[in-house]
């Protein structure tokens, strides 16, 4: 390495200790010395780039290059996974997957990816989830989600492979589905790691220019996934009063299911931060009863197992959740970051401020039919309500930002920031 | 309610109380086994949906209240359609028309089916036109079906542009006075409804409800 590029790393490595400190300052509710800034995009960059919704869901080097100007434009704090976010076009198509509509795979070019609300487990097959996960994974689940293992379904019972039974019971495994299947998947697998490897790539492309990640992995609340990725929204509202000792059993049981898995990958990761896309908690959603009985008991046990595995939950709290404030500040002081989607902002502050860090929230219509000047004004109200009274705010739109939103206002967002809080 | 019996009352307070299982059990002891006017149980299906519907106002209760009802609406529906007899000439007044959809490039429909099912049982006749829905295919179904209200709905910030286009549409086509426009979705507020130029926007089904009765003069 020469000097001047050993200089330049070195100066790299010193704006990333400092930008990441910012973040652990906010955690454990110190004060950084300036506000930091996060930069969360999806679909955006594509607007941003000049190109189509689908272009950035295929093609790895220009999202990558279309990413990392907008980094360096905006020189963010923190940035997302933003290549992990949207180039997932080839792999899902590899896999053949069913929960997504996608660009030319049933929205437009210009479209964002749009979950496909269904019932991916029926009423009646709580028992068998509930008796044997695994079985109900390989041979229900997964051929229900994804094309590629569709072969599953015919598989043999494992149960039965034992002793001559394991000898005989094989014989399953030269069907053409199931043959067909462990093809496709070892392909989409393939798929996956040149994917991942790109995101990796990426990740450590942005460290040595400087940039820390807001979160090495992404969980999921134990009611959210069964709700979303199982049972479907309205199957899941009527299970609160159908199926409710069932759906009490079932998130006592996924939500160990679930630590299982993110707890190494978190580990893995190398980031501490786990963050948590919250559907089902907001106030409109459920009566505080309900949310009480079944949405937060299992997501707080979630959280409390996160933490002290070192770990650092970022739920994002999505539409209004300021009735549940009261509820989900019961979490150890200093060790998470509560993202708010379209809770008042300032109304969190006061409840939650000397318990946890804030992360938001800028909100969506604001930014993409806004002015630059409106956009301004929003920044210097959270700035003067939350960040300057003593709030840990990690300054950023409500989810991100929105996929429509004008460059200007995103220019105006960041320079706001560095105007009012440092 | 004074003319409702003590069992026409249980009726109504089980729909009202979730109580699914006894609901659907009298029900149908009513419609099948004492042949109970069948429009006397939807009459009393529509009282529980008024309680519900006020307990959703009041904050007891939430979305799982609102679709479990729905289920059980259907349910009772079901048994006691085929037992109506259709009187000649005599149709069900209704409160006024409603098209509904969700507008192009957005494929959501959770809180667009729970506000059709809402409208459906306070009176309303309801036309859902589905998801995804183009601006030509709004514009052919005002044409067909004349509604007095308009409802787009939409969850993805892109809904925003659609729902603004589709309302531009109704300008060029000349028909933006025939009808009120209402918007809804989740990032739907006062700035949306004021750049895609609607008359209003309702936070949930029962807003959505009492919009167009105020429209329609009827009492919210």
């Amino acid at each position: 390495m020469s000097t001047e590029s050993s200089a330049q790393a070195s100066e790299a490595k010193a704006a990333y200790d400092a930008r990441w400190q910012r973040i652990l300052d906010c955690i454990s509710l110190k004060q950084p010395d300036r506000m930091p800034v996060a930069l969360y995009s999806t679909f955006w960059l594509a607007k941003y780039g000049g190109i189509t919704h689908k272009q950035l869901m295929y093609d790895y080097e220009t999202t990558k290059a279309i990413a990392e100007r907008a980094v360096l434009e905006f020189d963010p704090d923190v940035i997302s996974t933003l290549l992990l976010t949207v180039a997932s076009g080839r792999c899902l198509e590899a896999i053949g997957f069913k929960q997504l509509q996608w660009p030319g795979h049933g929205v437009g070019e210009n479209q964002p990816f749009q979950y496909l609300d269904r019932e991916y487990m029926k009423a009646d097959e709580y028992d068998e989830f509930l008796f044997d996960p695994t079985g109900f994974y390989l041979h229900t689940y997964l051929p229900r989600v994804a094309e590629a293992f569709e072969g599953f379904a015919e598989l043999p019972h494992f149960a039965g492979l034992y002793y001559f039974g394991l000898v005989a019971g094989i014989r399953r495994f030269t069907r053409p589905a199931i043959r067909e299947s462990f093809e496709r998947i070892v392909k989409a697998a393939e798929e996956s790691n040149r994917f991942i490897g790109h995101h990796v790539q990426f990740q450590a492309r942005m460290a040595s220019l400087g940039y820390p990640c807001t979160n090495g992995t992404t969980g999921v609340a134990p009611y959210d996934f069964i709700a979303d990725y199982f049972r479907g929204a309205t199957g899941m509202m009527k299970d609160i009063f159908r199926n409710k000792d069932k759906l009490l059993q079932l998130l006592d049981k996924v939500t160990i299911l679930l630590l299982r898995h993110l707890i190494p990958n978190a580990k893995a990761s190398g980031n501490p931060i786990v963050f948590i896309p919250v559907h089902w908690a907001p106030d409109a959603f459920m009566s505080a009863k309900h949310f009480e009985t079944f949405w937060w008991p299992s997501f707080r046990k979630l959280m409390l197992a996160l933490i002290d595995a070192g770990l650092v939950p970022m739920p994002l709290w999505e539409s209004d959740c300021t009735k549940r404030l009261e509820v989900i500040k019961d979490v150890p002081v200093g060790k998470c970051i509560y993202w708010f989607e379209r809770t008042d902002m300032v109304k969190a502050f006061e409840v939650l401020g000397d318990v946890v860090a804030l992360r938001g929230n800028l909100s969506p219509s604001l930014l993409t039919t806004g002015t630059p000047k409106e956009v301004d004004a929003a920044v210097k109200h959270l700035v003067d309500h939350v960040w300057k009274p003593g709030g840990k705010l990690i300054l950023d739109a409500a989810f991100g930002l929105p996929d429509e939103t004008p460059v200007a206002n995103v220019r105006a967002m960041f320079a706001a920031a560095r105007k009012y809080a440092g | 309610m004074n003319d409702t019996t003590e069992r026409e009352q249980q009726l109504v307070d089980w729909l009202a109380d979730m109580n699914e299982d006894d609901a659907l059990s009298l029900a149908r002891q009513m419609l099948l086994e004492d042949e109970k006017d069948p429009l006397r149980v939807m009459e009393l299906c529509r009282m529980a949906m008024d309680i519900v519907g006020k307990r959703f106002e009041e904050g007891e209760y939430f979305l799982p209240e609102l679709v479990l009802a729905g289920e059980m609406l259907e349910s009772i529906g079901a048994i006691a359609k085929p037992l109506i007899k259709q009187v000649p000439g005599e149709v069900a007044k209704k409160l006024g028309r409603v098209l509904i959809g969700t507008v192009h490039g957005d494929l959501h429909d959770i809180g667009k089916n729970i506000v059709s099912f809402m409208l459906d049982i306070n009176g309303f006749d309801v036309k859902d036109i589905g998801i995804d829905v183009p601006v030509k295919t709004f514009i052919q179904e005002i044409k067909d079906y004349q509604p007095d209200v308009v409802a787009l709905s939409g969850f993805l910030t892109l809904a925003f542009e659609s729902m603004k286009e589709t309302i531009a549409s109704f300008e060029h086509e000349d028909m933006r006075g025939k009808f009120k426009i209402m918007i809804g979705g989740g990032q739907i507020d006062e700035t949306v409804r004021a750049y895609t130029g609607a008359d209003a926007y309702g936070r949930n089904a029962v807003e959505a409800v009492n919009l167009c009765k105020n429209w329609l003069g009827a009492a919210a």
